[in-house]
């Protein structure tokens, strides 16, 4: 009788799970394929390469990351530049200094600057806060199989700018986005009984990648797939900097714990096998 | 200290004896961990050792933490940050510290409904029973609080409706919530408070579990016949118990290392699958979340409490007969803990003289339904209150109360038991065939 309830348990803890994700919400996400997905993945170092560019040339206008100190540019487990590029890659930025009392070029020990417009949220754990509310039917299912999360949200919010749907007034707030539900919707696209005519709703930030807008040292695609994807992968990575770490230390722990289970199961079969009589039987 | 006879503790050097005479504690670590042990325990009984595992883990990894986290509001958060980013292992220890909560939960539940199904609240075994709910209690207090920590918008939000629930009560409600925020409204002086009492509660909890051991180590433990171990002789309690070490010892530490297996996957694969995404996001008083959701250990009894609304007949009529003192918001609280009340209630509501559920075929039904009720409850509980999720709600916590306060009683008069074996050896070798020498 247990286990079978314990079967039950297990999927209603998913389900529920999923159940407190479906309250936040969602539109439609595209699963992306990312390096570091599974108990095995791992960052792609230079697409972080790549990610940290695009987020320096595009979103750090509005955008910030308060929580990541630029020195971990350099860790082995994110995009490992080497110090003297960290240095000089600090020295972009300006950062208030309380002792100075004065703005100075900010150092490797620094953190990233925060958001520079007022309504654009940091982008340090974006790609956490935005994890986990996905389907099929807000079971969180795809988030556990597929690996599905903050990453694969950015990069469809990233690609799901649209032409405004022509039920709109031309001079509705902000840009249509298929991807973002939390936003401005006219009522002119609302049917009757108030469902929606199309996905999405109205964002504030203006579609913020186009395609080609950076040009990567490697030669990569610059297309508005490669950058959204490898944006979205270096937002990964400010918001979970040691997942590398943490899947070596999960796997660790799962081989020893798995090995140290079948050496107690031979011991506890030996020590228990007089009581049960288990030779008694056989002979 | 139990009561089946069995062998106590001899000193036998100059040094065993000269302790023994003055601190006997060798003998107390001997015969607790010595214990004679029905041998037919099934694999229901490994929570406790988990359970026990999940405090002294948690306990350590929040020590840890501690040293690293800053209780107040403007610091709180990074702080936490501060730990995953910075402080050497501070991300895994944190996320065995907050999976470590959800492992806690998943092993007492199923502790709980074992506790449920063999009869383990009955005589002789109340106080043992008694003692588990207000470990449960504590446990969720202390989890609530833990929540509230790294101040996230799930964390200021939920302390905010949960401490509101005694903002409910009639009269002193709202001086007494005022007291447990240390203001008007969840705030620094929360926290502070909040980081403190976490910090303290889980060590009553343990004190709690050594009275909760010392009790079922005087009764002796239950087992899945609900037959008690014969106890005139011990050459007649070794045919039914072997001693805890090495039998139960070694068996609950392979069920342990199994469990680790599976929670390090979760760990270290997974970390924030039963977590909220909003607790990602700084706690902001001005932007309240769209749904409120507490953590999912809470979920069935959150559905409890919001599935009384004034719209229910039950609650117009407390409301009708107080004069409006109980609203339906005071009848949710009152729902809420009367029915962790009821379940605390269970040795004194179960009249069957049976004691487990396998020698009682009708209550085996009632009793899988209130598993699947829990479980439908804790899906209800994460849906938004609005129909259908709030008439599935009233029912589930219907069946909850009537489980309780109606089955039990009539069960044990109506039922017609199974036969029972005679004794826990007749029902062991049913199984395993005769032991080849008796048991030392």
């Amino acid at each position: 009788m247990f286990k079978a309830l314990g079967i039950a348990t297990v999927t209603a803890l998913a389900l529920s799970v999923g159940g407190a994700f479906a309250a936040g919400g969602g539109g439609h996400v595209e699963d992306v394929d990312f390096s570091f997905e599974g108990p095995f993945g791992k960052f792609d170092q230079n697409q972080l390469q790549r990610g940290l560019k695009v987020y320096t040339m595009v979103c750090a206008s509005c955008h910030g990351l308060q929580y990541v100190p630029i020195r971990t540019l350099a860790d082995e487990g994110g995009p490992h530049l080497p110090e003297d590029q960290v240095r000089a890659y600090a020295e972009n930025y300006e950062v208030f200094d309380k002792e100075l009392d004065d703005f100075r070029p900010a150092k490797p020990v620094d953190h990233f600057p925060g958001s520079t417009l007022e309504n654009a949220p940091d982008l340090s754990l974006m790609a956490k806060k935005r994890a986990g509310f996905h389907g099929p039917y807000g079971s969180g299912i795809n988030q556990m199989l597929k690996g599905m999360g903050g990453p694969e949200y950015i990069y469809t919010l990233l690609t799901s700018y649209h032409e405004a749907p022509e039920c709109a007034p031309e001079d509705f707030p902000g840009d249509y986005n298929a991807a973002f539900t939390a936003g401005g919707y006219p009522d002119s696209c609302k049917n009757e009984d108030g469902t929606h005519m199309v996905p999405g709703s109205w964002i504030a930030m203006a579609q913020p990648l186009y395609g080609e807008d950076v040009d990567y040292d490697d030669g990569h695609d610059n297309d508005l797939q490669h950058v959204a994807e490898d944006v979205s992968a270096f937002l990964m990575w400010t918001a979970e900097p040691k997942l590398m770490a943490r899947k070596y230390a999960g796997l660790t722990g799962v081989i020893f714990l798995t090995i140290l289970s079948v050496l107690l199961y031979l011991t506890n079969k030996r020590i228990w096998g007089p009581i049960k009589g288990k030779n008694k039987k056989t002979s | 200290m139990a009561g089946i006879p069995h062998d106590h503790y001899e000193p036998k050097t100059g040094g065993e004896k000269w302790l023994h005479s003055r601190l006997p504690i060798v003998g107390l670590l001997y015969d607790t961990i010595m214990i004679p042990t029905p041998k037919n325990l099934n694999w229901m009984w490994i929570w406790g050792i988990i359970l026990t595992f999940c405090l002294v883990l948690q306990i350590v990894t929040g020590i840890i933490l501690a040293m690293h986290y800053t209780p107040h509001v403007d610091y709180a958060f990074a702080s936490i940050e501060h730990i995953m980013r910075n402080v050497n292992g501070g991300h895994f220890l944190r996320y065995l510290h907050m999976n470590g909560a959800s492992l806690f939960f998943v092993a007492v539940y199923m502790h709980i409904f074992r506790g449920l199904y063999y009869g383990s609240y009955k005589a002789p075994r109340e106080i043992t029973w008694i003692i588990g709910m207000l470990i449960y209690l504590a446990m969720m207090g202390t989890a609530f609080m833990g929540y509230v920590l790294p101040w996230g918008q799930m964390s200021f939000w939920g302390a905010t409706v949960i401490t509101g629930l005694f903002g409910a009560i009639p009269f002193i409600g709202e001086p007494i919530q005022t007291w447990l925020l240390g203001g008007p409204a969840v705030d620094n002086a929360t926290l502070n408070r909040f980081f403190s009492l976490h910090y303290l509660l889980p060590f009553v909890i343990a004190a709690l579990v050594a009275v909760h051991i010392w009790a079922f180590h005087s009764t002796g433990n239950n087992n899945p016949t609900g037959v008690e171990v014969r106890r005139t002789s011990k050459t007649e309690a070794e045919k039914d118990t072997v001693p805890f070490w090495p039998y139960f010892v070694i068996k609950d530490l392979f069920a342990l290392a199994v469990i680790l297996a599976v929670f390090f996957a979760i760990v270290g694969f997974m970390p924030n699958y039963l977590g909220h995404p909003d607790n990602y996001i700084e706690a902001n008083p001005l932007v309240t979340p769209a749904h409120i959701v507490p953590e999912w250990y809470f979920l069935p009894f959150y559905a409890i409490l919001r599935a009384f609304t004034s719209d229910v007949w039950v609650v117009m009529f407390a409301s009708w007969i107080t004069g409006g003192i109980i609203d339906a918001k005071f009848f949710g609280v009152l729902a809420m803990f009367g029915a962790i009340a009821v379940m605390a209630l269970a040795p004194w509501l179960d009249t069957s003289s049976v004691r487990s559920g396998r020698y009682r075929p009708m209550f085996k039904w009632w009793f899988a339904l209130l598993v699947l009720d829990f479980i439908v409850l804790m899906w209800a509980g994460a849906m938004p209150a609005e129909p259908p999720y709030s008439t599935i709600s009233l029912i589930g916590s219907t069946y909850w109360f009537a489980y309780f306060l109606v089955i039990l009683p009539l069960l044990g008069v109506m039922e017609k038991p199974l036969p029972q074996p005679e004794t826990i050896e007749d029902d062991f070798e049913a199984h395993y065939g005769k032991a080849e020498t008796p048991a030392e």
